[in-house]
């Protein structure tokens, strides 16, 4: 297929998706009102149901306040209104046309992390190649899902296709009104991936952002729906190890998990989003509200997260675990350097009987960076045997970073058994000294103390992406010692 | 070869913190010899290993060493690992979260990198392990237990042996490795350091004891005392010593 030839088809399936107007020159103003969310909806052509509903979360975000009060982060206002909350998809005119024109410093950063060439060029933003690339791979997978019945595809196809799946899950483990960022993105969100597994399939491979055609389009409100019907399971990988920049400060994105009876969801993150300078100067502040619902019996949620990058994090996957016999999981690595903050933990509610729940977080803070744990296992009163143990610990490996831990626990039964270790420590210079005698480098003593610390969370992690996320930890915290 | 440089000591001083622990030290130690370094608690025995292994905090005020055609203090902690020198831990440290195989390879390979070498592949490198273990009558199971992490007092430092023999370097400095040791283990731990003299390498023993040198005989003797060497000897100013102990000094 010749370069233009390749354009014109992606600029054929994004129309399929529903873009219907000029998408090269769409841009909104800035501004929120309810004209901007008709619009919007028209644009993406989207059926009456979805506009109301958007509709309904704007009315409701309007009431709501942003969670400054209690969140151990500290950022400048936003102004609402100042954002653009549509911005058409479209082949980069401006980026690079090759690697000769990319940042050298991103570059490394790529060659450390050991990214494929193809894919430097396509995560650098470099025009045309790499999106090809993409295509080809995406369509090769949808073959093989499509023999199972696996839908995966962009939430704003799955509203066309599959009307009845959206209106029967959408917003049920995540309502509109649910928190003031939730409720931000049910009105405007851009687009996002969906999946549905059917009865009895375990899926084929690891569904991953990455193989989604138009992931980079999806913007900075992003929408995904996983529904794992009973007898199922999946593994969904999120998000990437190299370093992302995006244009949009401000992302709110809502993930929403639904295990029906005996399903299993395996949803794993890695986030790199740019953390800003080494002054704290820039950096994308990232407010996700990620939950699963274990509706089914014998079901299983397991979150596993490894954040690296954003100025700002603020994420609390959390699993609502209904049905008897559940099982909810969270581990998680969150990272913060230089001027990074980030507020991470989980929420387990254990409502159906003998459900349990495991908590590993592990929090590594240097330079200036703030890293606060925040958790909520909750018990009530009708779960009977549940059972949860949590453990947090905490890295430090400056005198000026920080590490906070703030577990809440509300037992409403007095079966339960709760179990909470925590530990704070501070990267060792005898170890530091140890690895360096035997030769190796700081920057590699370092990478594997952190490593070590953080096994028991990339263990979880598939195989690969374990990979992946041992040489992003390395490489963020190059030069954070010594 | 045999009577060639290795170390060469002249006058030096220094302090850990703002206290004087070192002065006026001089040694010579070449190719092929072992040296015991003897001396009561505090007279800065640890020190020196530490000094000249370049661990932050201990700082040399004064006077030159020379490690085979180095400035020693003009190379990082690593540098003067990757030239062959080693220092074995009295404590031994334990890397959670970490195997020691893992460990043991990322170290040879950082060597090995160092010197221009190939690095060892997981297979050629388990080879090489499982035999270096078994010499020292360690249980395959603590090449995958994390690093030190909850290995006996004996068993760690059968695992600094082990990295002795796996790191080969030109001057190794034990200190205390035969503390905290039962006959049996002493005697393993002695017949691998004795495996690793040669006439290209030095070996330098710090010690309380006579008892480790009646298995790894020195060819030289120190007694340090209060920051610098006050008597040198052969090894039988080591059994002198046990006779008439440190105070006579």
């Amino acid at each position: 297929m010749t370069r233009n030839a390749s354009i014109k088809k992606v600029l054929a399936q994004d129309y399929q998706h529903g873009f219907v107007t000029d998408i090269e020159s769409d841009t909104f103003a800035p501004g929120l009102n309810e004209d901007v969310i008709r619009r919007l909806s028209a644009i993406k052509n989207e059926p009456e149901f979805m506009l109301e509903w958007r509709l309904k979360a704007y009315r409701h975000w309007l009431l709501l306040e942003e969670p400054h009060h209690w969140a151990n982060i500290k950022y400048p206002n936003i102004d609402y209104q100042a954002l653009a909350y549509y911005s058409a998809p479209k082949i980069k005119k401006d980026g690079p046309k090759s690697l000769d024109e990319v940042d050298p410093e991103l570059l490394r950063t790529y060659e450390k992390l050991g990214i494929p060439l193809y894919e430097r060029e396509r995560l650098a933003g470099v025009a045309v190649d790499a999106v090809f690339d993409s295509v080809s791979v995406a369509t090769t997978f949808k073959d093989k899902l499509a023999e199972k019945g696996v839908i995966f595809c962009p939430f704003s196809e799955a509203v066309h296709k599959h009307p009845d799946l959206i209106k029967q899950y959408l917003g049920s483990v995540v309502p509109t009104g649910d928190n003031f960022f939730a409720a931000l993105n049910s009105a405007v969100f851009s687009d996002g991936s969906f999946v549905y597994i059917p009865p009895g399939v375990r899926c084929p491979m690891e569904l991953s952002t990455y193989f989604r055609i138009n992931a980079a389009n999806t913007g900075q409100f992003e929408r995904t729906l996983i529904i794992a019907d009973r007898d199922s399971y999946v593994s969904y990988l999120e998000g990437c190890t190299a370093p992302m920049r995006d244009e949009n400060q401000l992302h709110a994105a809502v993930v929403e998990l639904i295990a029906l009876d005996n399903a299993q969801i395996k949803y794993s993150t890695v986030q790199n989003w740019y953390p800003g300078d080494a002054e704290g100067k820039g950096g994308i502040y990232n407010f996700v509200t990620k939950r699963g619902a274990c509706r089914g019996v014998n079901s299983k949620i397991s979150w596993t997260q490894v954040e690296t990058g954003s100025a700002i994090t603020w994420k609390y996957p959390s699993v609502i675990l209904q049905g008897d016999n559940s099982i909810g999981e969270f581990y998680s690595v969150a990272l913060t350097n230089h001027y990074q903050q980030a507020d991470t933990g989980t929420k387990m509610i254990h409502i159906g009987k003998n459900t349990s729940s495991t908590i590993i977080a592990k929090g590594i803070s240097a330079g200036y960076g703030q890293n606060t744990y925040r958790g909520l296992v909750k018990v009530m009163a009708g779960a009977d045997n549940a059972r949860n143990y949590t453990q947090c610990d905490s890295l430090l490996m400056s005198d000026h970073c920080g590490a906070h831990t703030f577990p809440y626990i509300e037992v409403k039964n007095n079966t339960a058994q709760i179990e909470h270790e925590a530990t704070t420590s501070r990267i060792s210079e005898d170890q530091l000294f140890f690895c360096l005698q035997r030769g190796l480098s700081m920057e590699d003593a370092v990478s594997m103390i952190v490593n070590g610390f953080c096994k028991e969370v990339m263990k979880e992690l598939p195989m690969e992406f374990a990979v992946e996320a041992q040489k992003l930890l390395g490489v963020s915290l190059e030069g954070s010692v010594g | 070869m045999i009577g060639e440089k290795m170390l060469t000591i002249k006058n030096l001083a220094a302090t850990v913190g703002d206290k004087i622990i070192l002065h006026d030290l001089n040694l010579t130690v070449k190719a092929g010899e072992v040296h015991a370094i003897m001396g009561p608690n505090g007279s800065g025995k640890s020190t020196l290993g530490n000094v000249l292994a370049g661990r932050e905090g201990y700082t040399a005020t004064a006077g030159t060493v020379e490690f085979l055609d180095h400035n020693l203090f003009a190379l990082s902690t690593e540098e003067r690992a990757r030239k062959g020198l080693f220092l074995s831990f009295q404590y031994p440290i334990e890397i959670p979260g970490v195997t020691n195989i893992y460990f043991l390879r990322a170290a040879v390979n950082a060597v090995r990198k160092s010197r221009g070498d190939e690095p060892y592949d997981a297979m050629d490198f388990i080879k090489l392990i499982k035999e270096k273990a078994k010499f020292l009558h360690m249980d395959e199971g603590f090449l995958y237990r994390d690093v030190n992490k909850g290995f006996s007092g004996g068993e760690k430092k059968r695992n600094e042996i082990l990295q002795l023999l796996l790191l080969e370097p030109k001057l190794a400095i034990l200190d205390e490795i035969d503390s905290g040791l039962d006959i049996d283990a002493l005697k393993i731990i002695s017949d691998g350091i004795n495996q690793l003299r040669r006439s290209d390498r030095a070996i330098i023993l710090v010690t309380h004891y006579q008892r480790l040198l009646d298995h790894v005989i020195p060819d030289y003797v120190h007694v340090l005392s209060k920051g610098k060497i006050v008597k040198s000897g052969g090894p039988e100013l080591a059994k002198e010593l046990e006779q008439t102990g440190y105070a006579g000094l």
